[in-house]
């Protein structure tokens, strides 16, 4: 008897186990945007709140898709030995920027509105950056690769319709026209280390 | 003068014409596929010699205005947005219709009216009130990108900043008789405005602009590692977005880089 209450419960678990949590992009958004709301409204050094929003940076965006991406289609032609290089750059890179953008807001207040799903790899979420007395409305939409429905990442901010890792992407393709992908490492670098 | 006019004309619509085509086998349809070609930047090596002019004169003149500006109570930035806004109904009403939105020109018309009439010419907005505040701009750079025409080379202009050879030879319209507010201010002598006014309003649209975007420019200059090539990506975004008349971000970029992408 006790061995059949042990079976049942230890399919239970397996079941239980095995059956995937779902995350719902709009809450994922939401959620990671309440975080960083926190840490922009305390009252530590800019470096600091920029060393806490890496961290969530690096639990919710998608760092890698991103590098893939702002190298357009350059990224075909460069050797693997090169695209770790780049992607080593592009993370530090990445995070210095991504954190020193957001820690000019000191309090942002944005609320998500809805959500479309594009296709199973990428959801768009809709979402307002309210107005202060300053700036005005803006909205915000969010690429989400829901890919991995447990593990949604964000792979893009579309600000009023301009994309931003499209931005990223011709900035890119810019230098690496003028000076190839060493000149782009080097740049990075550069910024990464100032 | 007539001459060179129509010829200046004649040169650009060769060059721009002779970009459509590239960017579209032959075809001058508006798709979105067009619409997300790289724009060529022909010009690159002046166009960064004039960008870099014009960061200067941002710095000296543009942004302190600006940031003298933000010091302004709210209301009245709030007023000379609005009045700007109103009066560049002028310039839209044409390109409402040119572009076949009759229904909008209608909404436009009554807003324009209301607007400057019980609105104080233009400080208050009462037709959001009732109604019409679904407000887009236009003009004849969009008309052009609405009818098909490709964007042609990325340009900058000294002072008024990015440009394409299809956007600045729209606004050779307004020149050309398509923007009454240029008509009545500058075209012609009129009793009741002279040329400073128009020459006001538009310097104050940049500085209203600036304003309202001081903490996002700077932002974006510091985080840049070629602060050129974003500004272009960001303008060529934007007026995408505008011609296609849309929300829908999705939709004005394509889509299948991100298909090729497998990182998880």
């Amino acid at each position: 008897m006790n061995r059949k209450i042990f079976k049942f419960f230890f399919a239970f678990f397996l079941i239980f186990q095995s059956e995937s949590h779902a995350v719902n992009p709009s809450d994922f958004v939401q959620s990671a945007v309440n975080r960083a709301s926190e840490i922009l409204k305390q009252n530590i050094s800019k470096d600091e709140k920029m060393g806490k929003i890496e961290l969530i940076a690096e639990e919710v965006v998608d760092i890698k898709g991103i590098a893939y991406y702002s190298l357009g289609s350059h990224r075909k032609s460069l050797s693997a030995g090169k695209k770790e290089e780049y992607f080593k750059v592009f993370k530090k890179y990445f995070l210095k920027s991504f954190s020193s953008r957001l820690a000019q807001y000191s309090d942002p207040k944005i609320k998500v509105e809805s959500q479309k799903k594009l296709n199973d790899k990428y959801t768009i979420v809709s979402s307002t950056l309210l107005a202060t007395e300053k700036t005005p409305e803006v909205k915000l939409d969010w690429r989400i690769v829901t890919k991995n429905t447990d593990k949604p990442l964000i792979i893009d901010v579309v600000i009023e319709g301009v994309s931003l890792a499209r931005v990223q992407r011709e900035e890119f393709n810019s230098i690496i026209q003028n000076s190839n992908i060493d000149g782009l490492i080097k740049n990075l670098n550069e910024f990464a280390d100032k | 003068m007539k001459m060179l006019r129509i010829f200046t004309i004649s040169i650009l619509t060769i060059l721009i014409s002779v970009n459509s085509y590239a960017d579209t086998d032959g075809s001058i349809e508006l798709s979105k596929k067009s619409q997300n070609t790289e724009t060529t930047d022909c010009f690159e090596k002046i166009n960064r010699g004039v960008f870099a002019f014009n960061q200067v004169v941002n710095d000296v003149v543009f942004e302190p205005l600006a940031k003298g500006y933000r010091k302004l109570p709210s209301p009245v930035r709030t007023g000379t947005s609005n009045a700007l806004s109103n009066l560049s109904i002028l310039l839209t009403l044409p390109n409402n219709i040119l572009q076949g939105d009759i229904l909008i020109a209608g909404k436009n018309s009554l807003r324009f009216v209301l607007n400057t009439t019980l609105g104080v010419l233009g400080i208050f907005d009462p037709a959001s009130k009732v109604g019409l505040n679904e407000y887009q701009s236009e003009d004849f750079g969009q008309t052009l990108g609405r009818w098909g025409m490709g964007e042609g080379c990325y340009i900058v202009l000294p002072v008024l900043g990015p440009s394409t050879l299809r956007d600045t030879t729209g606004s050779i319209g307004n020149y050309l008789g398509g923007d009454a507010w240029y008509n009545i201010t500058v075209r012609n002598d009129t009793r009741y405005f002279s040329n400073f006014d128009y020459y006001a309003s538009k310097g104050m649209g940049g500085v209203d602009f600036i304003a309202k975007n001081l903490g996002a420019l700077d932002n974006l200059e510091e985080n840049s590692i070629d602060f050129y090539a974003s500004v272009k990506s960001l303008y060529l975004q934007d007026r995408r977005k505008r011609i296609l008349n849309t929300d829908e971000v999705i939709e004005t970029f394509d889509d299948s880089d991100w298909e090729e992408i497998e990182t998880q």
